[in-house]
């Protein structure tokens, strides 16, 4: 039985708006993907103008942090978790930031006549995506386990970007011609490569708020 | 044997009458650093800082088993309770001025133990006065009588009172609780240049103020020490639920 039922209302009003942001993030990465391999630049264009809804979301979740510190003086558990609710956001700002960075390189192929998407960069679409969400879902519903496969899958992410820089030296060696475009494709997978990376550090602060231990893996 | 600045209590229990207040209490509280007591009312804080020095002596029915030692010395085993009370300084929930001038309050304590000077004594109450950081605001009214003072300012008296006989253990049992928070502050800032010198025990139902000012915390329930460990440790990463269940306030 709880005596603080207002308190862990608020603590779930929070987790659902982090879950809500993280949705606005999945959106943005997906469209950035389809914006690139289908050139709709006007998509492209709205995944940047999405990139602001995320902002919002954190200045919003951010004061409601910072506001929870205040009047519930949180310790324990309640404290790690409104702790980890401050740090994750900012993560989540970031994947926000380099969907729409993937977008903003998309308009530059607006004048390129030979498009051929590297097969490689929507599957890394499609792991970054899957990795953000189980991240998120594994700090709401206080998995630590769920973590930990997302953190393993990270290393699936970094063969990919390796493989990935592989494939683009050799194209640029068979022809100096498509360097220009290899070269933003090349940014466009360590855009996602980042993004994983920002997935992880979401599954640290779920092992921190589980166990009470920050490590960085 | 001597007196140190650590408290080692061992396989204590603590029994009022039929009741067991204090169930097989083992605790090491270490020297110079500040130590809490949080836990429900009537869970036993007040109970065993009592034990540290006799207190409970007085009350009648009571009896106690196990081991507590001061540095050296086994308290329960010792005849001498005024060399005891003599390095272990009390302050209580409630400021409890003597009524009678505000050096007196202070001289009180040493004069029992002997010292009868009057320079000696006129520098033991500025020294303690200026401890518990209130020479300036009474150096001009130690005649006045203390019971005048404000009830922060009594407070802090009191500590200064305690401060008088050099303890080398200062118990404080809830010292801010009926306090402001200008005046709590002040307390808590004294505690932390205190402990420079002694070793503070303290009972506290404000938990921010025993993880703003203590280095250890113990955590009781109904006559149980349930967990005692590093201060952060027990606010952020409590290992007992039911630690967690009482900060968090989910409790019951
Ligand atoms: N002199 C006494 N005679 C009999 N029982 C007592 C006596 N003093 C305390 N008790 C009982 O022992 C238990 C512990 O009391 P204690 O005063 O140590 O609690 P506490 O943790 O300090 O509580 P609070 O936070 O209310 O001050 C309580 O159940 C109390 O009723
Ligand atoms: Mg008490």
């Amino acid at each position: 039985m709880t005596v603080r039922k207002i308190f862990d209302e608020e603590l779930s009003e929070l987790k659902l708006q982090l879950v809500k942001m993280c949705r606005v993030t999945e959106e943005m990465m997906a469209d950035s993907i389809t914006a690139l391999t289908q050139r709709d630049y006007e998509l492209a264009q709205s995944v940047v103008y999405l990139d602001k809804k995320v902002d919002e979301y954190e200045m919003n979740i951010e004061k409601q942090c910072l506001r929870l510190l205040i009047k519930q003086q949180p310790v324990a558990r309640d404290f790690r978790t409104v702790s980890s609710a401050l740090k994750i956001i900012t993560d989540v700002e970031r994947i926000g930031d380099q969907a729409a960075d993937i977008s903003a390189l998309t308009s530059s192929f607006k004048e390129e006549k030979s498009f051929d998407c590297p097969d490689l960069i929507p599957k890394m679409g499609e792991l970054a995506i899957k990795m953000v969400k189980e991240a998120i879902n594994s700090f709401v519903n206080e998995n630590p386990f769920a973590a930990d496969d997302v953190i393993k899958a990270d290393d699936e992410m970094d063969d990919m970007f390796d493989e990935f820089k592989k494939q683009t030296v050799e194209k640029i060696k068979q022809n100096s011609q498509c360097a220009d475009t290899a070269i933003l494709f090349m940014m466009i997978a360590k855009y996602l490569e980042r993004i994983g990376d920002h997935a992880v550090n979401i599954c640290e602060w779920t092992k921190y708020n589980e166990s009470g231990v920050h490590v960085k893996v | 044997m001597e007196y140190g600045q650590n408290i080692s209590v061992k396989q204590a229990d603590l029994y009022y009458g039929d009741f067991h207040a204090l169930k097989n209490i083992n605790i090491e509280i270490p020297a110079k650093k500040i130590t809490a007591f949080i836990g429900p009312s009537g869970c036993g804080k007040s109970t065993l800082l009592k034990c540290f020095n006799r207190m409970n002596d007085l009350v009648e029915g009571c009896k106690i088993t196990g081991e507590f030692k001061i540095g050296e010395v086994d308290i329960y085993k010792t005849n001498d309770v005024n060399a005891l009370r003599k390095n272990v300084g009390m302050v209580f929930q409630k400021p409890n001025p003597f009524p009678m001038s505000v050096y007196d309050n202070i001289a009180y304590g040493p004069r029992t133990f002997g010292i009868k000077k009057r320079a000696q004594l006129d520098e033991i109450v500025e020294r303690s006065l200026k401890q518990a950081a209130m020479w300036d605001e009474l150096k001009d009214r130690l005649n006045k009588s203390a019971l005048g003072l404000s009830g922060g300012q009594q407070q802090r008296l009191c500590i200064a009172r305690a401060l008088s006989i050099s303890p080398k253990i200062i118990l404080m049992d809830e010292p801010t609780s009926a306090l402001d928070p200008i005046s709590t502050g002040k307390i808590e800032e004294l505690c932390g240049e205190l402990k420079e010198q002694a070793t503070i025990v303290i009972v506290t139902h404000n938990m921010q103020q025993a993880t703003r000012i203590s280095d250890k915390t113990g955590f009781f329930l109904l006559g149980d020490l349930v967990e005692f460990g590093d201060t952060d440790q027990i606010f952020t990463n409590p290992k007992n639920e039911k630690t967690e269940n009482y900060i968090t306030g989910r409790f019951g």
